[in-house]
């Protein structure tokens, strides 16, 4: 990585139900945020699936993910779409601080 | 990190390219290098024919467009040949003078088509028949010209020749021997080829064999041996192919007719591969794809690292690509005197079946005319199957009737898509049936996507199964759960919420064991549903296990935009309703409105920040359009309006919809209400489908207009309304308490059988009378209108559909 991320303050973890995602638009880029039991992910809103669509209001499973339109499943933590299917969507790095959320972007 | 191996491949055709994907999904430890002689990315050769009779464009053949070695990181060179590979700098040396080093090679060099070495085989007008450009010449002399030759009645030549034939060209086919695709067929088979081809429009010119090409700068005729002459503007050598070997013996390879390998692959340098047509393999020379895939196997483990089998060879099977002509042939096809052979010819039908026997063994086939049992024959020939009694009567029909099964898959091609959602074709299926040992339609679903979407082509994915495993396949017969995080169906589920108490999806998944902890896509949404339907007072909803389209009470579009469906009781409205509708969808800017199939207005487009806004604005009910819900009361005019009318079906539409809404069904339910028998709301393909008539309803059940039609089934007739809401009332709690979470009433009618249902909602008085109390309780503890609860609870509206936006 050349350039140094910049974290963005998002929200309080209160802010996003659990386990029901959340689009957040930063700097034109629309990112689903998640959060689970196990911690608060961030991934592009757009599915790796050929046809694309959105990933915010799939059903979210430990830390995976099933595309609302299409039920592939994704890792949330690094975004690949596990087997048969194949595929990946960007992810960016979260922080929570104090109850707050922050997502590093570029 | 570790340094990644250099791999060098030499040839951008099929079986360096399928030997290069197969090593892909072995490992991603080389870095990968192509150099290709063509200049167009590689292509199906196979498909060459499908190409030249006009059914598939090049476009269509491409395996791996330029796009596909880019994303996989492969450096292509099209458009130049390698010349050499030296063994002892460990460089590959090409024509335009660069050199790149390996730590392994694959040559995939392929052959080239033999020219007969006869004189005036270099005119104009002469070529083979082997790639693209060959097919681009033969469909330009198809418009300047009129008499072809194919010289070869192999399984090319007569490829090429019906295509000629095709392009509208007066073909005639030279072969040597007295009967076609002798390396393939027998005689009985050849000539009932030959008469069908003929019949086709092919002419014939049999044991002839070609001495010279006569005419000037370019071809005018074929001169045979035997002194006669066959006129012809464009001739195609199609005698075989020959093995291109030149940069293997440039680069001192031990090579015979091909570039020879061992049972592993490889050449007799060290680190040197070799695959496809261009290989000798224990004297033999292959030309046909299915060797090249399982040398390829070999070849991608032996250099992943994995531990392989040997290539011991490979069993040929042909089939010819000829449309209407349906020939197979697999292993041995002649007798000789060890061989014992079994044998139908049915001339009337014009088919003929030859099975050959080697000590008993199957050691090949010969199909003619019906080619069902190809792929079963092959597999036989290449287990080395024995033959015995059973495995005869299957394969002759022999032994009763019903010899032989109707198998509809069975008759598709290859390459016939099976499952049109998601683009799957037979072959896909059946190579994960047998690469991965597959034995259920759940793990086929899983690997190749096949009837993962409508499910409409489950029952032929089954008859894959069948097809393919034989009898070790049993329809539904191993024990199956709800989803992959699971053994346990539905009922022991079920009944495992009410004996033990389980209170929410959590505590299911912990009590019976789940393997995901926290469940999935297929199996978090049903166990809400079944909590809700046992525990409709204390049950609470989890949101976050519903269906996009139930979780946000709207229906998500492709684009990520939704649809909104308002309630229309009983498909009525008013104009100030109209006017409202008009209004949101100017304000909002909807894209269409567009009205449904149940008498209702669809709000198309709606963006999911805008939807509280526009439901606020509306300030009309939910219609549930996108719930596992009642959706629509379809009705028709009535007794109010209609001169034929006997009974008020708007009124009982409109009341049936209020009484029923707003509650958790398996799946979606629709109704219809008609006033008299004419059927103009279609109760027939509802799931309760109401029909008056003087005196008293009809009432309907299991009624489907979509995936799978089915007409409903009369349930039973009754005189009084207050009789038509018990026994609906009754039939939907029947239906809630035992159907399968997703089983439309279509499936579940024909699942539990109508009788039973009849018998608990409509003899049994004491047991209908008990469903109903159940209904009625599940109706009084229903939610709060959706659209009015996201308005009214502004942290719920702001979490679930608000846009935050950041910019820096």
């Amino acid at each position: 990585m050349n350039r140094e991320a910049a974290w963005v303050a998002v929200g309080k973890q209160d802010d996003f139900m659990p386990r029901v995602g959340r689009v957040i638009l930063i700097n034109g880029v629309e990112v689903a945020v998640f959060r689970t039991t196990e911690a608060v992910y961030a991934i592009e809103n757009r599915s790796p699936h050929p046809k694309g669509g959105p990933l915010s209001e799939g059903i979210v499973s430990g830390h995976y993910l099933y595309d609302p339109l299409h039920d592939w499943k994704i890792d949330l933590r690094d975004g690949c779409v596990q087997a048969p299917d194949t595929g990946q969507a960007r992810t960016f790095a979260v922080r929570v601080e104090e109850d707050s959320v922050y997502i590093a972007v570029m | 990190m570790k340094r990644k191996l250099q791999l060098v491949v030499i040839g951008n055709g099929m079986a360096g390219m399928n030997a290069v994907e197969q090593l892909m999904k072995l490992t991603d430890s080389c870095d990968i290098t192509v150099i290709g002689q063509e200049p167009h990315p590689n292509y199906n050769r196979i498909m060459l024919s499908y190409v030249l009779d006009g059914s598939k464009t090049m476009d269509d053949i491409v395996i791996n467009p330029r796009a596909w070695y880019d994303e996989a990181g492969i450096t292509l060179h099209t458009g130049t040949t390698a010349t050499r590979v030296d063994t002892t700098r460990r460089v590959v040396v090409m024509d335009n003078g660069h050199e790149v080093g390996y730590d392994r090679v694959i040559i995939a060099t392929g052959s080239t088509p033999f020219i007969l070495p006869v004189p005036g085989a270099d005119k104009q007008g002469v070529i083979g028949f082997r790639s693209i450009e060959d097919c681009d010449r033969m469909m330009e002399a198809a418009k300047l010209y009129k008499k072809a030759a194919v010289i070869g009645g192999g399984l090319l030549g007569l490829e090429a020749a019906k295509g000629l034939v095709q392009l509208g060209m007066d073909v005639t086919v030279v072969h040597l021997p007295d009967f076609l695709m002798e390396r393939q067929l027998d005689e009985k088979a050849a000539r009932m080829l030959q008469t069908e081809l003929e019949r086709q429009g092919l002419k014939f010119a049999l044991g002839k064999q070609t001495q010279e090409l006569i005419g000037g700068e370019r071809v005018e005729g074929l001169r045979f041996s035997d002194g006669t002459e066959l006129e012809a503007e464009f001739v195609v050598m199609a005698v075989g192919i020959r093995p291109n070997v030149e940069l293997a013996r440039a680069s001192e390879l031990a090579v015979n007719r091909g570039i020879v390998v061992d049972d592993y692959i490889r050449t007799s340098a060290p680190d040197v591969y070799a695959v496809g047509e261009c290989t000798e393999h224990r004297g033999v020379c292959y030309g046909l794809v299915a060797p090249l895939f399982e040398q390829g196997a070999v070849l991608a483990k032996g250099l992943a690292g994995v531990e392989t089998k040997p290539y011991e060879g490979s069993v040929c099977s042909t089939k010819l690509k000829v449309s209407g002509v349906d020939v197979f042939s697999t292993g041995l096809f002649l007798e000789t005197p060890e061989c014992v052979c079994v044998t139908f010819h049915d001339a009337w039908k014009g088919t003929y079946k030859k099975i050959v026997l080697k000590d008993n063994v199957i050691a090949g086939a010969v199909l003619f005319g019906n080619i069902d049992d190809a792929s079963k024959l092959e597999r036989l020939v290449k287990q080395g199957a024995e033959m015995t009694e059973e495995l005869y009567n299957e394969l002759t029909g022999a032994g009763g009737c019903c010899g032989t099964k109707a198998n509809a898959a069975a008759d598709f091609a290859d390459d016939d898509i099976v499952c049109g959602c998601n683009g799957v074709t037979k072959k896909m299926i059946v190579d994960a049936i047998t690469e991965q040992g597959l034995t259920t339609l759940d793990e086929v679903k899983a690997c190749t996507g096949a009837s993962r979407s409508c499910g409409g082509c489950k029952p032929l994915v089954e008859q894959l199964l069948q097809h393919v495993l034989g009898d070790g396949f049993e329809a539904g017969g191993s024990k199956q759960g709800i989803c992959g995080c699971t053994t346990m169906s539905r009922d022991e589920i079920v009944a495992a919420i009410r004996e033990k108490g389980l209170r929410s999806t959590k505590e299911i998944m912990n009590v019976l064991d789940w393997k995901q902890e926290e469940g999935c896509s297929k199996c978090r949404p049903a166990l809400n549903y079944y909590l809700g339907m046992i525990w409709p007072q204390t049950y609470q909803d989890e949101k976050e296990s519903r269906f996009v389209n139930e979780r946000m009470n709207a229906n998500i579009q492709k684009d990520g935009t939704y649809t909104v469906v308002p309630r229309m009781y009983g498909g009525m409205t008013t104009p100030a309703e109209l006017k409202k509708i008009a209004d949101v969808s100017l304000k909002y800017n909807v894209p269409l409105v567009k009205m449904t199939g149940g008498q209702r207005i669809d709000i198309v487009g709606v963006k999911k920040e805008d939807l509280p806004s526009v439901w606020e604005e509306l300030d009309m009910p939910s219609g549930y359009a996108y719930a596992k819900s009642l959706r629509t009361v379809k009705t028709c005019v009535g007794a109010t309006y209609c001169r034929f009318g006997t009974q008020d079906s708007m009124g009982m539409g409109a009341l049936l919809e209020r009484k029923f809404e707003r509650i958790d069904y398996p799946a979606k339910v629709k109704f219809a209400v008609n006033g008299c028998p004419r059927n103009c709301a279609e109760s027939c393909t509802k799931d309760i489908g109401i029909v008056g008539n003087d005196g008293g309803w009809e009432i309907y059940i299991g009624g489907n207009g979509g995936i799978k039609a089915r007409l409903a089934d009369l349930l039973c007739k009754v005189k009084t309304d207050e009789e038509l809401i018990e026994i609906t009332a009754a039939v939907l709690q029947h239906y809630r308490e035992t159907a399968n979470y997703l089983e439309r009433t279509s499936d579940w009618v024909e699942r539990i059988g109508l009788e039973h249902i009849h018998k608990t909602t409509v003899e049994d008085a004491e047991g209908r009378k008990q469903l109903v109390a159940r209904m009625d309780e599940a109706l009084s503890s229903r939610s709060e209108e959706p659209w009015q609860q996201v308005i009214s609870d502004k942290g719920l509206r702001d979490k679930m559909f608000g846009k935050v936006v950041f910019q820096q």
